[in-house]
């Protein structure tokens, strides 16, 4: 087993705070996502994780051991990192058997020429070259062993970066952006081989990126983190459509979620840019409340009533099957942004004044500081939307 | 035609500068001709013929060789192995720098008289300090033994500075990520650290500067001017301080001509075969 631990880490860099108190379980096995955009300290965490960053406080578990002041080597993880940091010098081959030989064979045996004098050498560099062919074809990059990594394309790095870390069978994967520096279509097929490595592996995976699409795809669970906090850790779902902070609300989904400034008229009803929602909440009559509704929440309705906004369409962008739709609404200085089906929204122009209602389960209020306000009871359930929007 | 007019000055200034003197220097060593002489007759490659009998420029050639030999190994070992120390401190970084970097910027002229000063058999510090310690002392720069070696040290402290800037600038354009996917691979003592990493990223750099002090090192002439006149005897007689005495003091140029093109074809032949190995060996992308 190999859970891992972060207990009340905390780190500066000089007197700027990278990471305030973070405290996080990862299950053995789990795909765990650090997503936050850059700046934000998740890298950090990750390679305090690994070892190669030392916190100022606070302890790192891993399995049944706190592994504080254990170099990496014997933390049992490999790292992929942003730019793979493949040895230039070596080939692939090379490059995937350093770390077996590191660990397998002693410093004699290393030695150039003369180490194959030393007894044992070639059997154990035998049993290596092996492994790295194995793991090399599970791959699919057997056929590139004796190439030097800047004769490949950033597709094939990437995998020889993979191959470098799966090669030794860590109990923990650690990745580092590793899709960065691909092009759009390469990364949503290495989206998929990582996914599938995951599966395969059976092993833990802690992974960092700001790219939502890549977090809400991979991961098993996600941890959000702003400004060297951890803001929630939610599976991809709950994520999206239940979360703890408008900050998260803002940074996950795209189109941007709609943010409405409103004020609680009585229980359960609020008043926002002109139109009265009702609302599942029981925040005092009175506060002031930020609304959240997810662009795909509209729909076109005949107008009238609570929960129904009017605009005038000001633009609309086709993304083939869906529109982005633009709408100028009295009292709110930026756009509100809706997504509808195409299909179900055929005769939409610019200028034409729409209206549009929301369910109620799907506005979520914030306080003003940003905190989620939850109704108690079970309607506040919010149904699940499916995960085709990160696909873009 | 515009083109023409814009490479002209350049053109010109290469051919008068350059591949005139040159040429000039190829017909000289197939003459008999003395500097200032109003004649000449040619003579063919007898000069060559003399030079290559002559004991004088094979011992000055076989020194060149050893002084070049001690100079280029030394000074790129040493001076890998101070920007190493200096990168891996944290304080007065600039403060080494500038400190190893000043010989290679001072007038080397200079420097030698200071070094004579050092090395004087009765006053000078290095006795001195031999003396105190019970060590044996020389005659440094007057004994046939020690004449070179010790020329070849200072041509070591003169160039280490600038090896050192360039192994700098090297080791500063070593991505982080390499030395931390070496930890995380399991190469994190030292010397795992420079044989996986800094050594084979320092590749193209230090195969520069071996061929840039390798170059330097051919050309030596202030100090054994200063210091030794390529003396005693023909101890520490080098190929340029050679070429000089017979040109310009003896005043046999078609001889110093023939000097002149042999040193020539040694530093052609010395920068081909180092461009071709940088070629091949070191270039990564």
């Amino acid at each position: 087993m190999s859970n891992i631990h972060l207990h009340q880490i905390t780190k500066s860099f000089g007197p700027t705070p990278v990471l305030r108190d973070v405290s996080l379980v990862i299950k053995d096995g789990e795909f765990l996502t650090l997503l936050g955009p850059s700046g934000c300290g998740k890298s950090t965490l990750l390679r305090i994780l690994a070892g190669l960053e030392v916190q100022d406080s606070g302890s790192v578990w891993i399995g049944e051991r706190p592994v504080d002041g254990v170099r990496p080597k014997l933390r049992d993880i490999a790292m992929v990192f942003q730019s793979y940091a493949l040895y230039p010098h070596m080939t692939v081959g090379a490059n995937m058997a350093l770390p077996l030989r590191m660990r397998r064979l002693n410093a004699w045996q290393r030695l150039p020429i003369l180490g194959w004098v030393v007894p044992g050498t070639r059997r154990v560099a035998a049993e290596i070259e092996a492994e790295v062919s194995r793991t090399a074809k599970a791959l699919d990059i057997g056929h590139l062993l004796s190439r030097k990594p800047g004769q490949l394309s950033g597709g094939q790095r990437q995998r020889v970066a993979v191959g470098r870390a799966m090669v030794r069978h860590p109990a923990v994967f650690l990745m580092d952006e590793p899709l960065s520096n691909l092009d759009a279509k390469l990364r949503v097929q290495m989206r998929a081989e990582i996914k599938d490595l995951h599966r395969r592996l059976g092993v833990t995976f802690v992974y960092v990126t700001h790219d939502q699409a890549e977090a809400m795809t991979l991961s098993d669970r996600v941890a959000v983190m702003l400004e060297g906090e951890l803001i929630q850790v939610a599976p991809p779902q709950e994520i999206y459509a239940n979360p703890d902070d408008c900050r998260v609300a803002e940074f996950v989904g795209s189109p941007k979620i709609n943010l409405l400034d409103s004020v609680v008229r009585e229980r359960g009803s609020v008043d926002a840019v002109g139109t009265r929602f009702q609302l599942l909440s029981d925040a005092e009559p009175g506060t002031a409340l930020t609304l959240g509704i997810r662009p795909e929440a509209f729909h076109l309705s005949d107008g009238g009533g609570v929960n129904t906004l009017t605009g005038a369409v000001r633009l609309i962008e086709h993304m083939g099957s869906d529109l982005f739709v633009h709408l100028d609404l009295a009292g709110l200085d930026h756009a509100l942004i809706v997504r509808l089906t195409a299909d179900r929204a055929p005769h939409i122009a610019p200028g034409q004044t729409l209206h549009l209602s929301v369910k109620p389960d799907r506005v979520l209020a914030f306080s003003r500081d940003g905190k989620r306000l939850r109704a108690a009871g079970p309607a506040e359930m919010c149904k699940v939307p499916s995960l085709r929007q990160f696909a873009l | 035609m515009l083109a023409c007019a814009l490479a002209g000055p350049a053109v010109l200034l290469l051919f008068s500068l350059f591949f005139v003197p040159v040429i000039a220097v190829f017909v000289i060593s197939l003459t008999d001709w003395q500097f200032g002489a109003p004649t000449f007759a040619f003579v063919g490659i007898a000069n060559f013929r003399e030079v290559l009998a002559d004991e004088g420029f094979r011992a000055s050639l076989l020194n060149t060789i050893v002084y070049v030999l001690i100079v280029v190994p030394g000074t790129v070992i040493l001076g890998l192995a101070i920007a190493v120390l200096i990168e891996s401190g944290r304080s007065l970084r600039a403060l080494y720098r500038a400190l190893h970097f000043l010989p290679f910027m001072a007038t080397i002229a200079a420097m030698a008289i200071a070094w004579e000063a050092l090395l004087h058999p009765t006053i000078g510090l290095v006795n001195q300090t031999f003396l105190a310690m019970g060590l044996p002392t020389a005659n440094w720069l007057r004994d046939e033994v020690t004449a070179l070696p010790v020329l070849a040290i200072i041509g070591i402290w003169q160039n280490l500075g600038f090896a050192m800037v360039l192994f700098l600038a090297g080791l500063k354009s070593i991505p982080r990520d390499l030395y931390d996917a070496a930890e995380i691979d399991g190469a994190d003592r030292w010397l795992d650290r420079l044989c996986t990493v800094t050594l084979p990223m320092l590749n193209p750099v230090s195969m520069f500067v071996v061929i840039v002090v390798a170059l330097r090192a051919f050309e030596a002439f202030d100090t054994i001017k200063v210091l030794t006149q390529g003396g005693p005897g023909h101890a520490s007689d080098v190929l340029l301080y050679t070429l000089y005495r017979e040109s310009f003091e003896y005043l046999r140029t078609g001889y110093g001509a023939s000097v002149a093109v042999i040193f020539l074809a040694i530093v052609v032949a010395l920068t081909l075969i180092q461009a071709r190995a940088m070629d091949k060996r070191v270039h990564y992308q």
